[in-house]
């Protein structure tokens, strides 16, 4: 109990200190000393918590009887309506939608809370499995990625000059995040869920219009107003529940008979889907991007998506068999399936790890919408494998653009001379995504088993879709691999950032060799059920690990007779190997770029399509379900 | 027991069947060309020969990845007959792959990485295929453990009869996986042009000699996973198996190389159409037999 508060109201502190402490030491203090504070007390709550013993599903209910907490969050919604109706201030008239928007939710959900229709609760608090999950997830890889920042936040203002320099600001907002995210992760009462969600939104509209810059404030008002299209959903779901259900725990409208709560649930899954990015809401995630990228790592990992797929699968076991259901499994399918065409045709390395974020996203809704124990336990794992990886990879990313200037993914050729040990993490990332026995594909294997079960056509989606994933990070690693001529390194630039980097490569590692443990301790007592746990499999996997560990080891052997050679060009070489006989009789540059498909994985094509289908289904779940 | 005499069958013996098939497959090759063709054995002269030449490289990795390359072929194998997850199967012959392309990247020449290009192509137009076989044989036999498959045949259930379509799919791709003639975009047997040497430009003597000897247990696995639909008769299911690989070779010599394009819509069309409505078929007998 006393650990789940800290860990909600700790992070206001540094949020506030940063407030006031601009200089850069302070920064770094503050920062280093919060996150391990969040760390140790995240890891502390978990193994207290575990102290009862693995394989029992326990959820612990902490009620609070003083009325003083739900006036505190009344009165932070009535704040937040006013802070998001301030930012919209300067707003010129035909944007004046957004406003309404806020208006919209605000004005019934308040004025249901004043006129004390939103009925009573003491169950605000609750933790379990799933919770320690994501705050472990949180604590952990949130931590790292803000250890990263501040690095990454000076070079950043050394690079654009004429951006006014509000990192400590830029700090604060992810520290006011943590506290949204463990609000929303501990919350049983909707109304809180509800504040804590709208706070996400308000940090990211914050964090992608951190520049400035035209692109940044457009960006970050799509993001606005998008996201505030899942806060209404969630409005509706909290006015719908207090006049018809006559309950606001998250725990008893789970309980209560399906056909009267399925509206709230779609309502709450809609914008939970909204959050995760999902099509047609794809945009407001790729638009982040514009920020800093410390920004997208903690978007696209450990926060913001992952709170929408989060409530998702808590609202899971609710649809389960039932057709609205299937509509979320579809949603989530169909943009699985396109975020990971469209990857294909990107080389922006940044739009690819965001596309492959959606595409992600799609499947662990696809697993929730399904909501068998099986599919659950999958989504689980994606979660908590994607997080570190996705994470890692953008740091990665991130590093790589300041020291090379630039995160084109073609730019990146040879990149293993430049950047050895850049390379290596990177490479630790991108396997962790698609190579076997990293993470996701553990978790993929266990889709791929638990749909089978189902037997249906999600099967064929998600084959399709892990093997478009499958070619876009090969060509990529394919691309970092290239040893070109010798070029200088490039790599003494990057000094606090490595604490990010390296804990996070190393993790990526851990995790999947530890599958099993996470899959016993903390999954299995929540669902119930173990499809990869059997003892080959385990072994299978960590033959694999060994083995792919061992990999470094093999540089080291010195091959004998080894005879050099110049790459094969035809007979045009000339002296330079990079060079070939022009047909002027010059010598001219080869090079060579990856294929990007475009023909067949055009981005605005597949997007269109895309979002006609998603959109009719999303109408069709609303008005058969929410409406009717 | 026995799956570890298979196991250890398919680590020793695999190189030599693999071996004597590609001198088959060249002997028939020749036949139908209306040469000759070497002997048998010649397969085997030919990888020895280039163990004994000088072992020419681009930089210090490249030799390395095929290292790995062979090494995750022999892991799927030992997987598939050891009777493990078949998906487990096709995600480690997956990263085999991916190290052959990684190989192809690292040298950094022009053909090379063409031929790597086109690697993953054809694992794009392949893979589906591959691992819908799996989720096929979930559906009949209730588990992707090769084991249990495999004894459920013997007992008489035989996978051919439910996965017809299946079958077809997989023959198809198997064109693929092969890297023969319409489909040996990436890198072909046959040394007539640079660009279709591709994938293996830059790999001489003993570096070329581990890709002959992986491609070997390579065909040993795929045939496996052919010889899986047949298991019923352990005669009949070898003489099946060599008959659909001398389709291969019939498909090989009579028809030209075309475009990746054309590759991946045919691929994934047999995959959806045959793999498909396959599934689907065996979706709705379950259905309709769960009704009744």
């Amino acid at each position: 109990m006393f650990w789940i508060f800290f860990l909600i109201l700790f992070p206001l502190i540094p949020a506030l200190l940063l407030l006031v402490f601009k200089n850069p030491g302070a920064i770094k203090w503050i920062v280093l000393v919060s996150c391990a504070v969040i760390c140790s007390a995240a890891i502390i709550m978990t193994v207290n918590y575990l102290q009862t013993g693995p394989g029992k599903q326990q959820v612990l209910y902490f009620p609070i009887s003083s009325p003083m907490v739900d006036y505190l969050v009344g009165i932070g919604d009535i704040i937040l309506a006013l802070v998001f109706l301030f930012v919209c201030r300067r707003l010129p008239f035909k944007k004046l939608w957004i406003p309404l928007l806020v208006i919209l939710q605000y004005a019934p959900v308040i004025y249901y809370d004043l006129s004390g229709r939103v009925p009573e609760t003491t169950q605000y608090i609750f933790l379990d499995n799933l919770s320690i999950i994501m705050a472990l997830i949180i604590g952990i890889v949130g931590s790292l990625i803000t250890v990263y920042t501040i690095g990454y936040m000076r070079h950043y203002h050394e690079e654009h000059p004429e951006i006014p320099d509000r990192s400590n600001k830029f700090i604060a907002t992810i520290f006011l995040f943590f506290f949204a995210m463990y609000g929303i992760i501990f919350s049983n009462s909707i109304t809180w869920i509800y504040f804590f969600w709208e706070i996400t939104t308000l940090c990211s509209f914050i964090m992608i219009g951190y520049s400035r810059t035209e692109e940044a404030v457009h960006n970050a008002y799509r993001a606005l107003w998008m996201l505030l299209l899942g806060g209404l959903a969630y409005a509706c779901a909290i006015i719908y529940l207090s006049s018809s259900c006559g309950t606001i725990e998250l725990n008893t409208m789970l309980g209560m008979n399906q056909a009267l709560v399925m509206a709230p649930i779609l309502l709450i899954c809609f914008a939970g889907m909204n959050k995760a990015a999902q099509f047609p809401f794809s945009k407001w995630l790729l638009g982040a991007m514009v920020a800093p990228t410390p920004s997208s790592a903690l978007l696209h990992s450990s926060t913001m998506v992952k709170a929408g797929v989060y409530i998702c699968i808590r609202c899971a076991p609710a649809v389960r068999n039932t057709l609205g259901g299937d509509i979320v499994a579809l949603i989530g399918g169909i943009t699985f399936l396109a975020a990971s065409a469209i990857g294909i045709s990107r080389r922006d390395g940044k739009q690819v790890l965001a596309y492959s974020t959606i595409g992600n996203l799609g499947l662990i809704i696809l697993c929730a919408g399904i909501g068998t124990p099986l599919t659950l336990w999958a989504a689980v794992m994606l979660i908590i494998f994607h997080a570190v990886a996705k994470a890692l990879l953008f740091l990665g990313v991130g590093t790589i653009e300041q020291q090379t200037g630039s995160r084109d993914i073609e730019e990146m050729h040879g990149l293993i001379t430049k950047m050895p040990r850049m390379t290596l993490i990177m490479l630790i990332g991108i396997a962790g995504m698609f190579l076997a026995p990293f993470g996701m594909l553990i978790a993929k294997w266990a889709v791929l088993e638990a749909l089978a079960k189902e037997g249906s056509i999600f099967p064929v989606i998600v084959i399709f879709g892990g093997s478009m994933m499958l070619f876009f990070w090969a060509k990529w690693m394919g691309q970092l691999v290239a040893v070109i001529r010798p070029e200088p390194r490039k790599e003494e630039g990057i000094g606090i950032e490595w604490l990010g980097l390296w804990p996070l490569a190393i993790l990526t590692v851990l995790i999947c060799a530890f599958y099993w443990v996470v899959g016993i301790y903390a999954v299995e007592p929540l669902f119930g059920t173990d499809p990869l746990l059997s003892l080959i499999n385990i072994w299978m996997v960590l033959v694999m690990i060994v083995m792919m560990l061992m990999l470094p080891l093999g540089f080291l052997i010195h091959w004998k007779h080894l005879v050099h050679v110049e790459p094969y060009l035809c007979g045009a070489n000339v002296k330079d190997p990079h060079m070939f006989m022009g047909a002027l009789g010059k010598g001219r540059y080869w090079w060579f770029n990856n294929y990007y498909l475009n023909k067949y994985f055009n981005e605005k094509k597949v997007t269109f399509l895309t979002n006609t289908i998603t959109t009719v289904l999303l109408v069709i779940m609303l008005f058969r379900w929410c409406l009717g | 027991m026995t799956s570890l005499w298979l196991i250890i069958g398919y680590v020793v013996l695999a190189p030599l069947i693999g071996g004597i098939i590609s001198g088959l497959d060249r002997i028939i090759t020749a036949r139908m060309q209306g040469r000759y063709g070497p002997p048998v054995r010649q397969a085997f002269f030919d990888v020895f020969k280039l163990f004994e030449k000088q072992n020419l490289t681009v930089n210090r990795f490249h030799g390395y990845y095929l290292v790995c390359f062979l090494i995750f072929i022999i892991f799927s194998g030992i997987l598939f007959f050891g009777g493990s997850d078949l998906l487990m199967v096709v995600f480690a012959f997956t990263v085999a792959d991916i190290f052959l392309v990684l190989a192809a990247y690292s040298t950094n020449s022009p053909y090379c990485s063409i031929g790597a290009e086109r690697e993953l192509l054809q694992m794009l137009a392949a893979e589906p295929m591959l691992l819908l076989t799996a989720v096929g044989f979930y559906m009949v036999f209730g588990s992707f453990h090769v084991s249990v498959i495999y004894r459920a045949a013997l007992g008489g259930k035989l996978p051919i009869l439910y996965l017809p379509g299946v079958f077809l799919g997989l023959t198809y791709v198997l064109t693929i996986k092969f890297r023969k003639s319409p489909f040996d975009l990436s890198t072909s047997h046959h040394a007539h042009q640079e660009l279709i040497k591709g994938l293996t430009t830059e790999f001489a003597g003993p570096s070329l000699a581990l890709i002959e000897i992986a491609h070997w247990y390579e065909t040993v696995l795929l045939l496996g996973m052919v010889y899986l639909f047949f298991a019923f008769v352990p005669i009949i299911g070898v003489i099946i198996t060599l008959f659909i690989y001398f389709v291969e070779i019939l498909i090989d010599n009579t028809n030209a190389r075309i475009k990746w394009q054309l590759m991946l819509e045919s691929a994934w069309l047999a995959t959806l159409v045959l793999g498909g409505l396959n599934l689907l078929a065996l979706y709705l007998f379950a259905m309709i037999s769960k009704g009744g």
